[in-house]
């Protein structure tokens, strides 16, 4: 069974901006899933329209084979999302509020899963101050507590790093991972690449509303990535409009000063020769060159085409 | 699953009723003082005098019109000031997410409205009784009208908070709607007094026929014919909330 199947899903906003155009989606069940684009993509549309914060235009969503989009309130009950902005109530203290969204979801007081929660979210300490009071990462990790409380089976998070530092990361990753281990499906979208691509073992990327990729991690980096010829110059490079053109066929793009090529392998033999001899006639002979593999966030910026292209 | 979420509703209840706990000062203490104030005033201000047509004397006559003032004002308060935070602190989206339905939403949304209605109207009735010989007549029109006005302005307020953006956009709701068919309903005068044009105008006042229904609960006269003002009172409210369902139904002002 899958956790998540999306069908032609389409979201016209009044402005008439379509931030979803056709997406369909496959969520496998027990995986942990990263949806990753640029901003503005439409992966916070596409979540908000699973939240039911946002109504989507048309298509079908179904979570653990019920038509999310009919059957709400079952829905509601397995699925937990963390939203991309932070919220908070200034009324109510993190214990507090964790009650009462579990109590919204029709599950009983349960002290120590509460207790856990706020323990392993490093929230413990805080937990009956005023929310106003926590930090900018504590409201970030409230946040994620607020989507546990009620044990769902899917799990959504939408940037939940954003803002924690670095150690705290970590602990929250190594708590999600054991709820994945459990069962739990979760579905990341992030910022952050070299996380996703080791924490998740499915990825879809979605640029300008569409769904441009959707397989296993391990799928994607062994058909979609290849390696780079990495050519470092005396200054950093900054290609130029006419350089671009010449180096087209190895879709250039510049990484910290550094020009990088892509390589083709076909049938054993790759175009080394003919990148490097292409790099000499459009920028002269580099300093140093080496060989790169690359990795989710090389595969990321090509698909979507961006920035340092 | 289609059967209700009775401890959703009952947890939305309980968080919507600790909100206006927390800040007690501003939600109880405040319009019992602003409600002494008006009678203090009045009191030196009209003397021993009775009001035109009524035979009753002028305090006693003002004292239910504040306590209903306060009570539908605060029913007003509980659900809009809810809901214009929630859309400004974006905590909205919570309730959203959650598995609650629109009816268990306003179920829970309004029961809150009314009582704090209910708590305010009791807190001003102790303060303001030891200065008043004021008497109750009939219990049920007091229960009829406190309950029917708290249900009325606590889904206006929902409606209010649904469609304001901004808290300005609130403050006018409150300071260009509210406020002014609240002083212009009776509370402060006998609408008998009134020039013949704005007495036909206070008829479309709704506010009129909760705030004279709920005195006569007091001083078993008034202004309006009770028959009229039950029906009126009865269409308003039963309009007004389901207008509120339908809204929070179709996400109106809530969901993109």
């Amino acid at each position: 069974m899958t956790a998540l199947t999306i069908k032609d899903l389409n979201k016209v906003y009044e402005s008439g901006k379509q931030a979803l155009q056709n997406v369909s989606l496959t969520v496998p069940k027990g995986v942990f899933f990263a949806l990753l684009g640029p901003n503005g993509a439409g992966k916070s549309t596409l979540i908000n329209i699973l939240a039911d914060t946002v109504r989507a235009s048309s298509g079908s969503v179904s979570l653990l084979g019920h038509d999310l989009l009919t059957e709400r309130a079952w829905g509601k009950r397995h699925l937990g999302v963390v939203p991309q902005e932070i919220a908070f109530d200034p009324f109510f203290s993190p214990r507090e509020i964790l009650h009462f969204t579990r109590g919204m979801y029709g599950q009983k007081r349960d002290e120590a899963w509460v207790n856990d929660l706020l323990e392993r979210l490093e929230l413990s300490e805080h937990a009956n101050k005023i929310t106003r009071q926590l930090s900018g990462g504590m409201k970030r990790r409230l946040l994620v507590a607020q989507a546990l409380v009620h044990r769902p089976k899917v799990v959504i998070l939408d940037e939940p790093t954003a803002g924690v530092d670095v150690e705290l990361r970590k602990r929250l990753w190594d708590f999600i991972r054991e709820l994945n281990a459990q069962g739990t499906t979760v579905l990341l979208t992030t910022h952050y690449l070299e996380e996703a691509q080791e924490l998740c073992d499915h990825v879809a990327i979605i640029n300008q509303g569409q769904v441009i990729a959707s397989q296993s991690m391990q799928s994607l980096l062994g058909d979609v990535a290849s390696s780079n010829l990495c050519c470092r110059y005396e200054q950093p490079v900054k290609l130029l409009e006419s350089q671009k053109q010449a180096l087209q066929a190895f879709a250039p793009r510049v990484c910290d000063g550094v020009l990088c090529l892509n390589l083709q392998h076909q049938e054993g033999q790759s175009n080394f020769d003919a990148a490097y001899q292409a790099a000499r006639q459009a920028l002269g002979v580099p300093l140093d060159t080496y060989i790169r593999q690359e990795n989710l966030e090389d595969v990321f910026l090509r698909l979507t085409h961006k920035d340092t292209r | 699953m289609s059967s209700m979420n009775i401890l959703g509703t009952w947890t939305l209840f309980q968080r919507e009723t600790k909100r206006f706990m927390r800040v007690k000062m501003q939600t109880i203490a405040a319009p019992a003082l602003t409600a002494v104030l008006y009678l203090i005033v009045f009191h030196y201000a009209m003397g021993e005098r009775q009001v035109p047509g009524l035979d009753v004397d002028y305090f006693t006559f003002l004292i239910p019109g504040l306590m209903m003032m306060a009570m539908l004002q605060n029913a007003f308060a509980n659900t809009s000031s809810s809901m214009i935070m929630g859309k400004i602190m974006n905590t909205h989206v919570f309730l959203m997410m959650a598995p609650i339905s629109p009816t268990e939403a306003l179920i829970a949304f309004l029961s809150a409205s009314v009582l704090r209605a209910f708590v305010v109207g009791s807190v001003l009735l102790l303060v303001l009784l030891p200065f008043s010989d004021l008497q109750i007549t009939h219990v049920w029109m007091i229960l009829f009208y406190g309950v029917c006005g708290s249900l009325f302005m606590g889904s206006l307020g929902l409606i209010a908070g649904m469609w304001s953006k901004t808290f300005d956009d609130m403050s006018m709701v409150t300071n260009f709607v509210i406020m002014p068919l609240t002083f212009l309903s009776g509370v402060f005068y006998s609408v008998q007094q009134l020039p013949p044009l704005w007495q036909s105008l206070n008829e479309w006042n709704p506010f009129f026929y909760l705030i004279d229904g709920f005195r006569q609960g007091f001083i078993a006269t008034g202004d309006s014919d009770p028959v009229h003002a039950i029906g009126m009172v009865l269409v308003l409210t039963v309009s007004l909330v389901i207008l509120a369902w339908y809204l929070w139904k179709i996400g109106w002002k809530l969901k993109d």
